[in-house]
């Protein structure tokens, strides 16, 4: 039997991390540090304006050069991380620990809990996500919080839909009837036994549900659903500068960037973290 | 024909589907905060006024009895009127969900355009540099949020080197489609990536099959062998990804309409959200969720067709 | 001495296969692998040559290397003589003429060596429109004959089913129709009935000969059961580590094998009607095509080995007419206890 502490040892031992791990959790990890220290590194106060600079083009003052309210756009692009990586985590943290643990009932339990289950999956899957998060979100009401309840109404159907069939395969295995023999209580087998070993895809999907979540934290923030102005957020900042797109092109460009890189850092990690935990299985 | 029979089955199977639809949609809306009249009238209608209008479209009924009504006039084709704008929802979704549909279309052939020959360069130049290339751009391409890679393609392609135009739809389908190129390519930079991911790793997997090896020792041209052999069999489990992505696909629809202000239902569904036009909201989200409906039948019987193995 | 720079002229003037050099390399991680050296062997016009050997001694990977199938990173070199022509060295478009049209190839999984989303009959079709100039309808009439001749039944509703909707040994002969549609005069058959039940590996073996006679073709057989040979093949060649060890006539090897492999084989095969004795297997297995042992490859198992098997590796030598073995010691070999 393999519990949660062994699983970690055998995964690293003696093994090279991937190259897009390392390149993808560098990317991470220096996003996490602008966005937990941002005043480290911005030039200027993100709310600061400044009449004397409007619409300026970038220059050495302001590198990524200022808005329409002659706000540094770098700074504001440094404070955005702090908005964005708790968009990445705050809304995926929810749906994975409810969609593991309500997926690992279903996979261990099965029967018209699964087929019930199934039928909530079609559902789900098939409607475009970001129109139901929308549709919630009006009905709450535009902000951080209803876009994180939104997404965790909807988003736990996806890990549970992967954990669900992880467990199913695992709960057939020997060392699961192994584990039957010797008495031990459903509860204790599927999360000390099976769940260490069913959790691998969704702790993968994760990774790039995190990059999604940017993605749909941005665009809301766009839509003036999300963050709402005159916080500092990616989305909200490409809109603030749509308009000016011919003339000052590097309000929306650069927040941009910042999804981008942000987005594939979480990507290679995840495939990075995939490759890692496949060679194991 | 066993493809004929299947065909009839899988319609069968969506009535119950679309019966379930309605009944959500219609607890759905039922349950948003507000009511119509209260929307209608304003804010500071009457508490006599209010009631009085409720009562005429039937509110104050039980809902099993509402419910019935609904069923009865979503049968004849009566979707109710448009608190905004004053028209039929049904004349409103015909006018508006072409317009999507015609986009979603025209970006999924673009994508196919951009990922079936990039999946093949990748699968046959495997880990060399082509291939990082191609995977590497796509893999950007994802990362980037469909209204940013609007904003850009507006700004670049429409407004500054004027080749395109600024938004809106056109008259003619030639017009309409020079409009809806720029947002049907928006759309199609995001799903090309999905589908080449699938479609590069699909079609390693065929292209070391056997049958490829008996096909080559038939002495077939390399043409036929890549089209007829390797990419028949590698598109079956494209084809489902496909379908699962329409979703996503509307998503995307909707932000793309609103970048470049196409009069299409994305952004009547936003418009109607934001102003509480319950009757839109209705019709267009039982006339969605019909079409996704309609969406994995589609796929489903490509996939039929494509692999005999499953309409047995 | 290995020269064989005659080549085989038969009787009629038509030449057969004539195989010379033939070695197959792999590039992998763990060092270059080795799978078929040196590979030489002839095949006349109407002979079934059998290739025996255990699973890893290079037979199926010669025979791809004949139609050059190998991938990357495989390397195929030497010569392959068919009808005044190197295939080794031939372009490509030629190449594409000759698969098919003159040499065919058929599997031992018929399930995985069929496309599973395209008919029988399109199949067969398909092999004709690359090599022929028949008309669609004259293709199709072409099919069904085919398909009568391999023996299955119902033929003209089966030609437009799926390779799932036929039985193992039914596949197989659909597979054998496909590959015979332009009447090639040479069929490389890479273990054809090894995945078959014992019954239908009669049937189809019966097929492949009375095909042979028809089309007057010759036959490449590789398989790892002797069975097979003493039953089908006029000639055979036994390979281990990827090299030849003997050749010769099935009568004459059986009779009197010159190789201490061969005669391990040989000795391997269960026999009825004998009294009871222990099976005798080779001690030891195949070496790695990448740690090849020095000098001859099957000295560590041999019981028959001396000093110098294990420096020289011994040369392909002719001891008779069509009769060639690899072994410093074949004389000894020869003289000890028949086996069969």
């Amino acid at each position: 039997m393999i519990s949660l502490a062994t699983t970690t040892r055998t995964v690293l031992r003696g093994r090279k991390l991937p190259r897009s791990l390392i390149g993808g959790g560098l990317i991470l990890v220096i996003s996490l540090v602008m966005a937990i220290w941002p005043t480290l590194f911005a030039p200027y106060d993100p709310n600061l304006f400044d009449y004397n600079a409007l619409l300026a083009p970038p220059s050495w003052d302001h590198p990524f050069g200022t808005d329409s309210f002659g706000r540094d756009v770098l700074s504001r692009v440094i404070h955005a991380y702090t908005i964005d990586m708790q968009i990445a985590i705050f809304a995926t943290v929810g749906p994975f620990v409810i969609g593991t643990l309500v997926g690992a009932f279903i996979g261990y339990v099965g029967g018209f809990w699964e087929a019930l289950f199934g039928r909530l999956v079609d559902a789900t899957v098939t409607f475009p996500f970001l129109v139901l998060v929308i549709a919630i979100v009006s009905v709450l009401g535009p902000g951080l919080g209803n876009m994180y309840v939104a997404v965790g109404i909807v988003g736990w159907v996806f890990y549970a839909r992967l954990v669900a069939s992880e467990i199913k395969v695992q709960k057939r295995l020997d060392y699961a009837d192994a584990g039957r023999v010797m008495g031990y209580t459903p509860m204790r087998i599927v999360f000390r036994h099976l769940l260490p070993n069913a959790i691998t895809p969704a702790i993968v999907y994760w990774m790039t549900d995190m990059a999604l979540a940017i993605l749909l934290g941005s665009s809301l923030g766009y839509l003036g659903l999300g963050a709402q102005p005159p916080a500092a957020e990616w989305g909200v900042q490409i809109a603030d500068g749509k308009n000016f797109m011919n003339t000052a092109w590097w309000i929306s460009v650069f927040p941009g960037v910042a999804i981008v890189l942000t987005g594939l850092g979480f990507s290679l990690a995840g495939d990075g973290v995939a490759e890692l935990l496949r060679v194991r299985r | 024909m066993p493809l004929f029979s299947f065909v009839i089955r899988r319609l069968l199977q969506m009535i119950p589907t679309v019966i379930f639809i309605l009944i959500v949609t219609f607890v759905l809306v039922r349950m948003l905060p507000g009511d119509p009249a209260s929307a209608m009238l304003g804010d500071r209608a009457r508490d006599a006024d209010v009631n009085r209008i409720n009562h005429e479209l039937g509110l104050d009924r039980p809902l099993i009895v509402q419910f019935f009504y609904f069923a009865e006039r979503i049968a004849t084709g009566d979707l109710g009127n448009s608190i905004g704008l004053k028209v039929s929802v049904l004349s409103l979704i015909m006018d508006r969900l072409p317009v999507t549909l015609m986009l979603t279309a025209l970006s999924a052939v673009i994508a196919l355009a951009l990922a079936v020959p990039l999946a093949f360069v990748a699968a046959f130049k495997r880990e060399k540099l082509a291939d990082s290339v191609i995977r590497g751009t796509f893999q950007v391409g994802l990362s980037m949020p469909v209204f940013y890679v609007g904003i850009i393609l507006l700004t670049v392609f429409a407004a500054q080197l004027k080749l395109f135009p600024v938004g809106g739809y056109g008259t003619t389908l030639p017009d309409k489609l020079y409009h809806l190129f720029l947002p049907a390519l928006t759309l199609a930079l995001s799903f090309s990536a999905v589908l080449m991911r699938n479609l590069r790793a699909s079609i390693i997997n065929v292209m070391n099959a056997e049958y490829v090896d008996f096909a080559t020792a038939k002495g077939l041209k390399s043409r036929v062998i890549l089209l007829r052999h390797i990419l028949r069999n590698a598109l079956i489990s494209t084809v489902t990804l496909f379908g699962l992505q329409i979703g996503t696909l509307f998503g995307g629809a909707v932000i793309t309409e609103t970048v470049f202000a196409v009069p299409g239902a994305g952004r009547l569904l936003i418009d109607s959200i934001y102003g509480r036009d319950y009757p839109v909201l209705q019709g267009l989200t039982i006339s969605l969720a019909i079409l996704v409906s309609l969406t994995f039948l589609l796929t489903d019987i490509i996939q039929a067709w494509l692999d005999p193995r499953i309409a047995r | 001495m290995t020269s064989s720079t005659a080549q085989t002229t038969m009787s009629d003037g038509t030449k057969g296969l004539v195989v010379r050099g033939l070695t197959t390399t792999f590039d992998t991680t763990r060092g270059l692998a080795i799978a078929a050296a040196d590979v030489d062997f002839d095949v006349a016009p109407g002979e079934v040559v059998g290739l025996v050997g255990e699973s890893g001694s290079g037979k199926s990977v010669t025979l791809r290397s004949i139609m050059r199938l190998i991938r990357e990173p495989g390397k195929v070199s030497g010569r392959v003589e068919w009808g005044g022509r190197d295939l080794v060295a031939m372009p490509a478009e030629e190449l594409r003429k000759v698969r098919g049209g003159e040499i065919a190839m058929i599997f031992q999984e018929p399930m995985t060596a069929l496309n599973p989303v395209l008919p029988i009959g399109a199949q067969i079709e398909e092999n004709l429109k690359a090599h022929t100039a028949l008309t669609g309808s004259q293709r199709r009439a072409r099919a069904l004959e085919l398909m009568n001749i391999v023996g299955i039944p119902a033929a003209e509703r089966r030609l437009d089913e799926y390779p799932h909707q036929f039985s193992g040994g039914m596949r197989q002969r659909a597979m054998i129709a496909i590959a015979l549609a332009c009447s090639p005069k040479l069929l490389l058959a890479d273990e054809p009935t090894t995945a078959l039940d014992v019954t239908i590996q009669d049937q189809i073996l019966k097929l492949l000969l009375d095909l042979r006679d028809r089309l007057a073709m010759s036959v490449v057989l590789v398989t790892h059961d002797l069975g097979v040979v003493a039953a089908t093949c006029d000639r055979m060649a036994v390979m281990y580590a990827g090299r030849i060890v003997e050749t010769g006539t099935v009568a004459e090897v059986f009779a009197r094998p010159h190789h201490p492999y061969t005669r391990g084989l040989l000795g391997s095969v269960p026999r009825s009607g004998h009294s009871r004795t222990m099976l005798q297997s080779i001690d030891g297995t195949p070496p790695s095509l990448t740690a090849l042992p020095q000098g001859c490859a099957f000295h560590p198992r041999c019981s028959f080995a001396t000093e110098i098997c294990r420096t020289d590796r011994p040369p392909l030598d002719l001891i008779g007419a069509g009769r060639r073995v690899a072994c410093h010691h074949h004389e000894e070999v020869a003289a000890a206890e028949p086996i069969l």
